[in-house]
């Protein structure tokens, strides 16, 4: 009974990334007449996102990280660090927004101005759900839970993946977010962020977390490890991202200035 | 504007942004050659407390974002030709001494998070690991007069061509 649940709930998470992809592609395709060309890159970035989400979520990774921490881990980086930042990059909102009819997007850009929305997209929030839900998942029995229950495991995975999009979303993404806090404040998140990935990493090593699975500690050391240079590497990824855009936002300003002085 | 007031900024930005590259460079030569390379430092070596593991994740997200915090302000300044590259080296030596210093000092000692090398006597080690991080110092310092003497002999120079 379960397992058919999880079946189930496994097609409609492939089926919703493939009827979304779609939608991107169409979309990228087409631009109206006083448009330009969507760009290629944020396509590639799109695409990059998605291959990423199908590589972590192949049945041979699956059914490898259900006996290796290891290989969990790098899932896990996969799907919750590296397939967002790919995702987030590609600017799906500004390509739906300029893809709809006016009426339609105002209709979208009120959704996001909701309450619920504007309390999800605040970094702080993302960065509750994504480093908070790791710490929750890897310092409770919740990991051991996972292991026996596909759709649970399905469900955290889901979560990873949302959470992962939103914390990008609000720190470096593109696209609008309802009330984008100061960049300080975003600084600020980003290194809580990787503080915060640190430590976790140090702790699953020093402390023999996550329990009651009957991992062996050689492997859990190297899966911790991994989530430390792994979740750097994203996270440097992130922060180039952050101060990239600052970089050619201070470019545009002087440009301006410049314009506006000669 | 005299060429104080102008110089000064630059200067000051150029200064801080070196300092956060160099601290952060330090910090990966230490990651790279100490821990990866040598094998010397352990990624955990059983006797951190809990409160080191957290200050030591603390300083490893200041770590990497001062590289590349710096890099980019470096990359500014660079594109407004306001960098001041004599400022900036002294930056870069102050920061890496600085974090050197640091590192050897409060990391290995006062929180005791690793040591330099383990089933060694660590004497030398730490001698020689704190002495490095104060001849860095030392060159930053001097390099910080030799910008100074510069900008006081560009101020002559302006004032004596009004």
């Amino acid at each position: 009974m379960t397992h058919h649940t999880y079946m189930w709930a496994e097609m409609l998470a492939l089926l919703t990334i493939t009827a979304l992809t779609l939608a991107y592609l169409w979309a990228a395709a087409r631009s109206g007449p006083r448009q330009r060309p969507w760009s290629a890159w944020r396509t590639m970035s799109w695409l990059g996102g998605v291959a990423l989400v199908v590589v972590a979520s192949a049945p041979l990774l699956t059914t490898l990280a259900h006996h290796d921490l290891r290989v969990h881990m790098l899932q896990h980086l996969l799907l919750g660090m590296f397939a967002p930042l790919g995702l987030v990059l590609a600017a799906p909102l500004t390509l739906t927004l300029r893809t709809l009819p006016v009426a339609a997007a105002r209709r979208v850009i009120r959704l996001l101005r909701s309450r619920p929305l504007r309390w999800l997209s605040h970094p702080l929030s993302a960065l509750a759900l994504n480093i908070g839900g790791m710490y929750v998942l890897y310092l409770t029995p919740l990991y051991a839970l996972s292991l026996h229950s596909p759709l649970l495991h399905l469900g955290l995975s889901i979560h990873f993946l949302v959470a992962g999009y939103l914390f990008t979303w609000a720190i470096v993404g593109p696209d609008p977010v309802p009330h984008r806090p100061s960049w300080r404040l975003r600084v600020a998140i980003l290194f809580s962020a990787i503080a915060a990935h640190a430590t976790l990493a140090k702790l699953l090593y020093a402390y023999g977390w996550p329990r009651g699975a009957g991992i062996d500690p050689a492997q859990r050391e190297a899966a911790a490890q991994l989530m430390y240079y792994g979740g750097d590497f994203a996270e440097l990824l992130v922060a180039i991202t952050l101060f990239a855009s600052w970089y050619c936002h201070s470019r545009r300003l002087r440009t301006a200035a410049a314009l506006r002085t000669s | 504007m005299t060429t104080k007031q102008r110089n000064q900024r630059p200067a000051r930005q150029s200064l801080w942004a070196a300092v956060l590259i160099g601290s952060g460079i330090m910090a990966a030569i230490d990651e790279i050659v100490f821990h990866q390379l040598l094998g010397w430092h352990h990624f955990y070596d059983r006797a951190t407390p809990l409160i080191g593991l957290l200050s030591d994740g603390l300083l490893h997200a200041a770590e990497l974002l001062a590289i590349v915090a710096g890099g980019f302000l470096l990359a500014e300044l660079w594109r407004s030709e306001a960098l001041a590259p004599r400022w900036a080296w002294a930056g870069f030596f102050l920061g890496a001494g600085g974090f050197q210093l640091f590192d050897g000092l409060v990391n290995h000692k006062v929180l005791q998070l690793h040591q330099i090398r383990y089933g060694v006597v660590l004497l030398p080690y730490d001698l020689a690991w704190n002495i490095a991080g104060l001849l860095l110092l030392c060159i930053g310092s001097g390099l910080v007069l030799r910008a100074k003497a510069g900008m006081r002999h560009d101020e002559l120079a302006d004032t004596r061509q009004h």
